[in-house]
């Protein structure tokens, strides 16, 4: 194993040459540009054997990649904002298709206006398309979920496409020691695998065409309990990961101090670090708080966050995205996932960090402290906070 | 034994497709998968052929199909492609078989970027001259004078040049055929199966239903098209211009039948006004011209 200084987007290029991928198709946009130019360095160099494809767009990236996948390769690609949201169509057609393709998506805002900065407005907005969908803190992550998401979405008891999602420049452009496995132990833990239904000259099939609606939701009802089949496939996943390379990040979530807490944060991304920073900080103060981080926001954690947070008073949950005319996305779920508890905890919900606002520990332990101070009076709360 | 035009035996297209009696699209497509045999995939994006394949769990194609977005034929299949050969399979070919939507309008941006990265797939519009899958609306290769339901009083626009526009990226082989003349599509399949890179074919594919005609007359209009020069049969094969054999005839003005006689069966032209049908014929005479110029002939 060697230990390398890489940003996030270098890192995730480094995940995909180390995971041998067979086909990547990627337009560049800030801020994952990085990526795409390592993984032309890799390519261009011959370490890395694999066809790259400089498409003209995001959807055409896509698109390649589908058709790499239906061919039965290992297929990556890289994108954000503006990008995902050009792709989305093909983001259906993939899951869909059940095609086990692997993405990193570098989050940023969507305009408009112009917005170069972090948020998780792209990503969250393709939540429904039936990709799995992990969130990274650090950059030692984004490699790591990038290996376990080749093993979980080519597990024949999945077959879905994985997002790998970590903020822009937060993660993108911020370097840090990352350690680096061997290529052949990942491609032991993650071996390449063909789906039994890839084109087959000698047994061909059609793929995608007309289905009559009774067929159609019974396609459906699979894709939805292949997602719940992942909720076990993930766990197994980060176990073995675990044992083999001795690096742990949660399995569909990652908590801190959560064992005696009395009030907990429920957070995801780079705000999960800094919420365990924030849970240091008021434990000084003596106040009895821990931290819960969403690690994967599809398929959701509901039984792992009712099962963690059934004890505590209150939960302060801080969102990167919003719902219009709604709240934040993840106090919402977080909410959904308390209401079968006999005496939920209150939840407050607060928006953060949007187009890219920083968002550092002390404020977050501002507004935990708040919450701490009324969460016998105010049951829920929205708010969209500005900094 | 071989049929006729010398077309093997051996069929691909299976019975019980659904397209519309008299279907053009499904002539072509019957003989192009003659041509490629049973190592060829499909990928197809929204168009009639999405509907002629049949209904899950069936299907009439007796190769790999793979069906796709309106606009992403030639990125899907350039996926394949790439995979395949990065797999290893060797002796294949990667079809992408689009409508004239899918390909002029939706899907231009897609084969633009496929073309000019001289990917090794072969793009096939079967060119129908509207969106006839949703019922007969103008796309940009609806000719001028033409009713569709989108153009009620027919379009005012020339139909867009294709064929130049692939050709401009630098591809290895572009080339028109339509249905009437087997043979020349059938070799024109055939010959750019054996080509690496990027192959463009635009086939005319006359639709009984959008075009208002006789199911039983797909064939005669699509001879008609070519012998009025309304359609000319042609390849540029690395950027050389050459007129197909089937068409040569048509380049003497005095050998081709007048306008009328490709019009006159299609109701679509019943409301062209003079002015548009001379207009017609103007594009038409400056377009052969100009193949005669660059195939120097003259």
């Amino acid at each position: 194993m060697s230990t390398e200084i890489l940003n996030g987007n270098h890192t995730a290029a480094y995940a995909a040459f180390l995971c041998d991928v067979d086909v990547v198709a990627a337009y560049p946009i800030t801020p994952q540009t990085p990526v795409v130019e390592l993984i032309a360095e890799f390519v261009e160099s011959g370490r890395l054997k694999a066809r790259f494809i400089r498409v003209e767009s995001e959807h055409s990236a896509m698109s390649v990649c589908v058709g790499a996948a239906f061919a039965g390769a290992r297929t990556f690609t890289a994108t954000a904002s503006q990008g995902l949201a050009l792709m989305h169509e093909v983001l259906h057609w993939a899951a869909g298709a059940r095609l086990p393709i692997v993405m990193c998506n570098v989050n940023r805002a969507l305009g408009s206006p112009w917005s170069i900065w972090a948020d998780y407005s792209d990503s969250a907005a393709q939540r429904d398309t039936g990709w799995l969908q992990v969130y990274c803190k650090d950059n030692q992550e984004i490699l790591d979920s990038v290996i376990q998401g080749y093993r979980i979405s080519e597990d024949s008891r999945v077959l879905l496409p994985v997002m790998v999602c970590y903020e822009g420049f937060i993660l993108s452009h911020t370097y840090m020691p990352v350690h680096l496995p061997p290529r052949e132990e990942i491609l032991d833990y993650a071996p390449k695998k063909k789906p039994s239904w890839a084109l087959n000259f000698d047994a061909p099939y059609t793929h995608g065409n007309l289905v009559l609606p009774v067929h159609f939701q019974h396609l459906r009802r699979q894709m939805h309990e292949a997602m719940q089949m992942a909720r076990k496939v993930i766990v197994e996943a980060v176990d073995e990961f675990r044992k083999r390379f001795g690096r742990f990040h949660g399995a569909l979530v990652e908590t801190y101090q959560m064992e005696d807490a009395e009030h907990a944060i429920v957070s995801i991304g780079s705000l999960g670090a800094e919420s365990f920073l924030a849970v240091d900080l008021l434990r000084e103060e003596g106040l009895r708080v821990g931290a819960v981080r969403v690690r994967f926001y599809r398929p959701f954690p509901s039984e792992e966050l009712r099962q963690l947070l059934k004890e505590v008073h209150s939960v302060t949950v801080f969102d990167r995205f919003a719902s219009y005319g709604k709240g934040g996305m993840l106090s919402v779920e977080v909410r959904d996932a308390l209401f079968e508890l006999e005496d939920p905890p209150a939840v407050h919900g607060y928006i953060v960090g949007l187009g890219g606002v920083d968002v550092p520990y002390t404020v977050l332990a501002d507004f935990v402290r708040r919450t701490v101070k009324d969460y016998a009076k105010v049951k829920r709360r929205e708010e969209v906070i500005m900094l | 034994m071989k049929l006729p035009f010398g077309l093997p035996r051996e069929e691909f297209l299976l019975p019980g497709h659904t397209a519309c009696p008299g279907c053009g699209a499904t002539i072509a497509l019957r003989i192009v998968m003659k041509a490629l045999g049973p190592r060829t995939v499909f990928v197809i994006p929204a168009c009639c052929s999405t509907v002629i394949q049949g209904i899950f769990p069936g299907s009439s194609f007796a190769v790999p199909v793979v069906n796709i977005p309106f606009e992403a034929a030639a990125a899907v299949a350039a996926g394949v492609s790439a995979a395949l050969e990065q797999l290893g399979e060797k002796d294949f070919s990667v079809v992408a078989w689009a409508g004239d939507g899918g390909t002029f309008d939706i899907g231009l941006q897609a084969l633009s970027g496929a073309a000019e990265r001289n990917d090794n797939i072969l793009y096939i519009c079967y060119d129908n001259e509207m969106y006839s899958n949703t019922g007969i609306q103008r796309s940009s290769a609806t000719p001028i004078g033409a009713w569709t339901t989108t153009t009620p009083t027919g379009k005012r626009e020339h139909k867009k040049d294709l064929l130049r526009i692939v050709s401009a990226h630098h591809v290895p082989y572009a080339a028109t055929a339509t249905i009437a003349f087997p043979k020349d599509l059938y070799e024109k399949v055939r010959k750019a199966r054996q080509i690496r890179g990027f192959k463009f074919l635009h086939i005319l594919t006359p639709c009984p239903v959008g075009w208002r005609f006789d199911a039983s007359k797909t064939v005669e209009i699509s001879r008609l098209a070519v012998q009025t020069g309304y359609w000319a049969l042609y390849e540029i094969e690395h950027g050389k211009l050459r007129i197909s054999p089937a068409f040569t005839p048509y380049l003497d003005k005095s050998r081709r039948k007048p306008i009328d006689e490709f019009l006159k069966h299609q109701l679509r032209f019943r409301t062209m006004t003079p002015e548009l049908k001379a207009e017609l014929e103007r594009a038409i005479e400056e377009g052969i011209e100009r193949l005669k110029r660059e195939a120097e002939l003259v």
